[in-house]
């Protein structure tokens, strides 16, 4: 349990630091789901399965969609 | 693996993801990654808040009909947090249409700029000079906006 | 030089925060809130998830202020995008696969945002959760079909201000009844069984109605916004 809990920690903060340095907005956007991700599987290794699930959806998914949205708006949406 | 036990590891990823978050807010330039700043800063915040409470060896605080644990997990911490993540996407949601505005206003979204333009339009709105140091000399022209940005990237 | 700023800055963030973690022995705090509630909350509440019981009973006050916080940040974030020109331009129309997927998945969604709500006093889940889930199905088709009108504005308005009514009329009843602001009314039933647990229950359909209709409506709002290029 302690060595997937290290690797996700590890991914986690790795994609936290990379949402800070790509330049491309959708890349960073990508990261910052694996972040929420990641994180909600911690919330489950502390025993707070609700506060996971509300992660998962509110967190990866809606946050996203609004980025992404966001991101369409702003004409910041490059993918390359 | 004797120093990192299960509990170092989870708050080296609390105070890590609020570390990174904190210098995004400080560091960047860009509005959209300052507001990225702020959901990564919020996330870390949310951890090390559930792992106040956080026991090893505690179930999750849901009973199956005559079957109680002896040590269940703390459900207040998990409830504020809870709440703490919803309140959440609504200041993101304002913070990205604070930001469409921005955008739109002055066609920007680098905060460097945005505070030159800003500065700019207070001045010529009460028609005086921009704002800079009260000692001036007087024989040096008028530096023009641009060079002003890039002179600060630069340094 | 400010490369080398903000690494210092960072650097003494750094050993701030380790100096904090040092001393403070953060698993080990006495907090007995929570274990007191624990020991009680299935005799007082009916519900087999606690940490609804402590959503909508012990600090139900909090969520119904969180509800206002997200109505204020949602009701903020129209006024700030305003309303959109009448001939700006529209998003592309979404391909043949997109489309069908939405029409799919909308009834899907529908039904999965329900469960969840309707037994978030029995397993992991409520109305937050279910509400997110609601707000996505209703968004998916305007995605999907940029431009169509799924639901009034004013339908969607009016169904969360009922939702937030039905929450706190909850929560005066049992004050006519002469207990506290939000104390659980209603027949407790059987521990586990889907109709048990009082009013939570209707309180967390409430809560989810209202945050599905509140985040649709936002979302809307951001996609109806003009983009720029």
């Amino acid at each position: 349990m302690e060595a997937v809990v290290l690797v996700v920690v590890i991914v986690m903060l790795l994609s936290a630091v990379a949402v800070l340095l790509f330049k491309d907005f959708l890349a960073a956007l990508a990261a910052m789901s694996v972040v929420s991700l990641g994180l909600s599987f911690l919330f489950v290794v502390v025993r707070a399965p609700d506060v996971a699930m509300t992660e998962a959806a509110i967190g990866a998914g809606l946050s996203s969609l609004l980025f992404a949205l966001a991101l369409r708006r702003l004409g910041l949406w490059r993918g390359q | 693996m004797d120093i990192l036990d299960n509990n170092t590891i989870l708050y080296i990823a609390a105070f890590g993801l609020m570390l990174i978050g904190i210098s995004g807010i400080v560091i960047s330039n860009h509005l959209m990654r300052i507001i990225f700043g702020i959901a990564l800063l919020e996330a870390g915040a949310n951890l090390l808040l559930l792992l106040s409470t956080y026991h090893e060896g505690a179930s999750a605080p849901i009973i199956v009909a005559d079957n109680i644990p002896t040590m269940m997990a703390d459900p207040v911490p998990q409830a504020l947090v809870l709440t703490a993540i919803v309140i959440g996407v609504g200041i993101l949601a304002l913070a990205l249409s604070l930001a469409i505005r921005v955008q739109r206003a002055y066609g920007t979204l680098d905060m460097r700029e945005v505070r030159l333009k800003l500065e700019q339009e207070i001045s010529d709105e009460a028609g005086i000079d921009m704002p800079s140091s009260s000692e001036k000399p007087d024989d040096i022209a008028k530096v023009p906006l641009n060079s002003v940005v890039q002179q600060e990237s630069g340094s | 030089m400010r490369r080398f700023t903000a690494a210092l800055f960072l650097l003494g963030l750094g050993v701030m925060i380790a100096a904090i973690y040092q001393h403070i022995d953060f698993s080990n705090t006495a907090v007995n809130a929570g274990q007191a509630i624990n020991a009680v909350a299935a005799e007082e509440t009916g519900a087999a998830n606690f940490v609804t019981s402590v959503v909508l009973a012990y600090r139900g006050i909090d969520t119904l202020l969180e509800l206002t916080i997200l109505f204020t940040a949602a009701m903020i974030g129209g006024m700030v995008l305003g309303r959109r020109r009448v001939d700006a331009p529209r998003d592309p129309d979404a391909g043949f696969i997109l489309r069908t997927g939405a029409d799919l998945l909308f009834p899907l969604l529908l039904v999965v945002g329900l469960y969840i709500i309707l037994h978030g006093h029995l397993t992991p889940g409520g109305g937050f959760q279910g509400g997110v889930i609601l707000a996505a199905a209703f968004f998916l088709p305007l995605l999907a079909r940029p431009g169509i009108t799924l639901i009034d504005q004013r339908v969607v308005s009016l169904v969360e201000g009922l939702a937030g009514a039905t929450f706190i009329i909850i929560g005066l009843l049992a004050m006519f009844d002469g207990k506290e602001f939000l104390t659980p009314l209603l027949d407790k039933g059987e521990l586990g069984a889907l109709i048990s647990a009082g009013t939570l229950p209707i309180l967390y359909l409430a809560v989810g109605i209202k945050v599905g209709s509140e985040l649709a409506g936002l979302l809307a709002h951001l996609a109806e916004a003009e983009a720029l290029d």
